[in-house]
């Protein structure tokens, strides 16, 4: 940090007045002339937190992916397949049993486990040829989407939150001040808050495991050469099968919070593939810090783009992926490779 | 692998092993005339371009459009899909877009429908107008999906074609959003009407010749040999002097231009043009088409597109035979596409080659080795 404000002090001080300014908009109440041109201040704060917590939820499908294309080099294109499929699971299991929180337990260990038959059969027998593993999950993704229209059929799903999760949370956070002085605050839904802290915590537990851990070490060097580690004596194998496992029932735990604040139908496995593939090429390949810096930027470009400009909000994203192609090929924080 | 090449017949000319051959072909081909030149022609070639010529003749015009005219077009978007991937090792699936691109600017130039959108300009300014542009864009997606390599091109060009989807779907203004356009149709001219199924046929074999003999040339050609050399081995092309970002830039470009012909030639059949048209799915249809071919040689996608569509055309028959609900559609498409990936990376035409190679050298000592799919050195 103090060695980047060292390095780049004009653009240090670009960031740090954009960032006051961020945090004048959002503390602040707006005068009249900034409404104005800016439309409401609930309508910002709104997008704010939609594009917060929607990041959170694209850190928690990305992370999976950008782990497993860390480690093994696979672009796994069936990772939103897994996402639908956690989704639908957590549906079927929330609907069956009434309680929310064992859905995201049963979803994260089904879907591991197919992402543990997949590593197995299929990603163990063609390793080092990336594309065609790459055609393959193509494959399979296709296949995963018909056999889920064939048995949950075309209609949207929503799983219900717990009743102690449901209705809004009044933020301290004015939104506006009415003609006799007292101050409207933000509502807020909890679910969302909740699920943004979830996925915050499981970022931290990730961190924490990847570099406090002896199997985290492993995953690190082994993203770093794998040769290497397999030549001192570590089960390679088995890692790949942890982070695949791992990483894909991730993407089912997040199918589950994504089929919770949104909905679920076909198609919404190719909305989030690609939403975890711009999310990873502009936070870096195979960086979990990456991922969360790429979610949260896509989550807010995505949610201010479809409030300020809508019919131009898919742009907003896509500039975004343009300018970091064309300025670091390797993402904001480059990964291990 | 010791290539029984000798056993192979000038059928095989249009494969890798001819283009590599390429350097040591002797001038003794300048000496010939034009009758040595075409007495060189194998039989079966002449047979299949009589077999393309007259097929009018005795198809039906819903198979010879619906089969064959819509055959060919894919095939000519996969043809470019497979020049990049199999010349120029870089896989795009932002391909589809390129024509979709093209369509859509004809459909905006041009007249459609959709009188408030459509400027209304003759056929003759604006195909080639929507072609330059389809172009460009297939060029501007080229250089970003350059300045990254291999796998990452898959994912940065998966990426292109979701926002030109999401955005032809959001956008009303310039795209008319998810209804897009109809109504278009191909101009009148010499007093035929290009829109029956027989003039249309024609006219789309012509491009898709045209589109697979330049793809042919240019594979033998300086550029395409040196584009060949960039994919087996960048580093080396580059310390050799070639300009590896230049030849692979100008590669999406030659690719672009192929694809938006196949563009314009699509929504002159379908008559209209979505952002259904070019969602993800029909890209990675495309992908599957040219990898089923096989991304070996250009004739590759055209098998592959010919099997689809026809797997498409009839999979209502076929699900409904093994007593499957016939809109399983994708299961067969998806389950195919595994197989051939899963035990052929070199597709069909790998397939067969193994075969021939197998029925013609019953060699015990000669094992085929598994080819790769991107291109290495089948010798």
């Amino acid at each position: 940090m103090g060695r980047f404000i060292g390095r780049h002090p004009i653009w240090s001080l670009i960031i740090l007045v954009i960032v006051a300014m961020f945090v004048w908009a959002i503390f602040a109440p707006w005068p009249k002339e900034f409404s104005a041109i800016f439309g409401k201040k609930k309508v910002f704060l709104s997008a704010l937190f939609n594009g917060i917590t929607l990041g959170g939820l694209y850190f928690l499908v990305a992370s999976g992916f950008t782990l497993i294309f860390g480690l093994m080099k696979n672009v796994n294109l069936a990772h939103g397949s897994l996402y639908l499929l956690g989704g639908y699971i957590g549906y079927e299991v929330a609907d069956a049993t009434g309680w929310w929180l064992l859905s995201f337990v049963v979803a994260f260990v089904v879907v591991g486990f197919v992402g543990i038959l997949l590593q197995y059969f299929v990603f163990r027998r063609m390793e080092g040829e990336d594309l065609r593993q790459t055609l393959v999950t193509i494959g399979i993704s296709i296949v995963l989407a018909d056999l889920m229209l064939w048995i949950w059929g075309g209609d949207y799903y929503q799983i219900l939150a717990p009743d102690w999760l449901s209705g809004p949370a009044e933020l301290p956070l004015v939104t506006a001040v009415k003609s006799d002085g007292t101050a409207v605050y933000l509502k807020y839904p909890i679910v969302r808050l909740a699920i943004f802290f979830a996925s915050v915590v499981v970022g931290i537990l990730m961190w924490l495991a990847l570099n406090k851990t002896r199997i985290g070490m492993f995953i690190r060097a082994g993203v770093d050469d794998r040769d290497m580690l397999a030549a001192t004596g570590v089960n390679v194998q088995r890692i790949f099968i942890l982070v695949f496992a791992f990483g894909a029932g991730l993407a089912g735990m997040a199918g589950v919070v994504g089929g919770t604040f949104q909905s679920m139908a076909p198609g919404e496995d190719i909305r989030f593939l690609l939403a975890s593939l711009v999310v990873v090429i502009v936070g870096g390949m195979g960086s979990i810090p990456g991922a969360a810096l790429g979610a949260l930027l896509i989550g807010l470009a995505e949610q201010f783009g479809s409030v300020y400009f809508p019919t131009y909000a898919v742009v907003l994203t896509f500039l975004i992926m343009v300018v970091v192609i064309a300025f670091r090929p390797q993402g904001l924080i480059s990964g291990g490779s | 692998m010791a290539d029984p090449a000798e056993n192979r017949t000038v059928a095989d000319s249009s494969g890798p092993l001819a283009q590599r051959g390429g350097g040591v072909h002797t001038p003794r081909e300048n000496d010939l005339g034009v009758y040595g030149w075409v007495s060189r022609v194998p039989a079966s070639y002449v047979v299949f371009v009589f077999v393309l010529l007259l097929l009018p003749a005795v198809s039906s015009s819903f198979v010879l459009s619906q089969i064959f005219s819509w055959g060919l077009i894919l095939g000519m978007i996969a043809l470019s899909l497979m020049f990049l991937g199999g010349y120029g090792g870089m896989v795009s699936l932002s391909q589809m877009s390129v024509a979709g691109m093209a369509g859509y600017m004809l459909a905006i130039l041009g007249s459609s429908a959709i009188t408030d959108i459509s400027i209304g300009w003759p056929w003759w300014l604006a195909v080639p107008v929507a072609i330059i542009i389809a172009t460009v864009f297939c060029t501007l997606t080229g250089l970003l999906a350059v300045r990254t390599e291999g796998i990452y091109t898959i994912m940065i060009t998966l990426a292109i074609a979701a926002a030109f989807f999401y955005f032809t779907r959001q956008n009303y203004v310039l795209f008319n959003g998810f209804s897009g356009f109809n109504g278009l149709a191909p101009p009148q001219l010499f007093g035929i009407n290009w829109n029956n199924a027989i003039p249309f046929y024609y006219l789309t074999l012509f491009w898709a010749a045209s589109a697979y003999c330049a793809v042919l040339y240019v594979s033998r050609a300086p550029f395409g040999l040196a584009l060949q050399g960039v994919r087996d081995n960048s580093r080396r092309m580059a310390a050799l002097g070639f300009n590896v970002t230049a030849h692979r830039v100008a590669a999406f470009t030659f690719a672009g231009v192929i694809a938006a012909v196949g563009g314009i030639l699509l929504v002159w059949l379908n008559g209209q043009i979505s952002p259904g048209t070019i969602a993800i799915n029909p890209a990675i249809d495309i992908l599957i088409i040219a990898i089923v071919g096989g991304l070996r040689r250009p004739i590759g996608p055209f098998v592959g597109a010919l099997i689809y569509v026809i797997l498409r055309t009839f999979s209502l028959d076929i699900l409904t035979s093994m007593g499957l609900a016939g809109e399983r559609f994708q299961l067969l498409i998806g389950l195919g596409f595994l197989v051939i990936v899963y035990w052929s990376p070199d597709g069909v035409l790998g397939l067969w080659d193994r075969w021939r190679d197998r029925v013609k050298s019953r060699d015990p000592w000669q094992r085929s080795t598994g080819r790769s799919i991107d291109g290495d050195d089948p010798s």
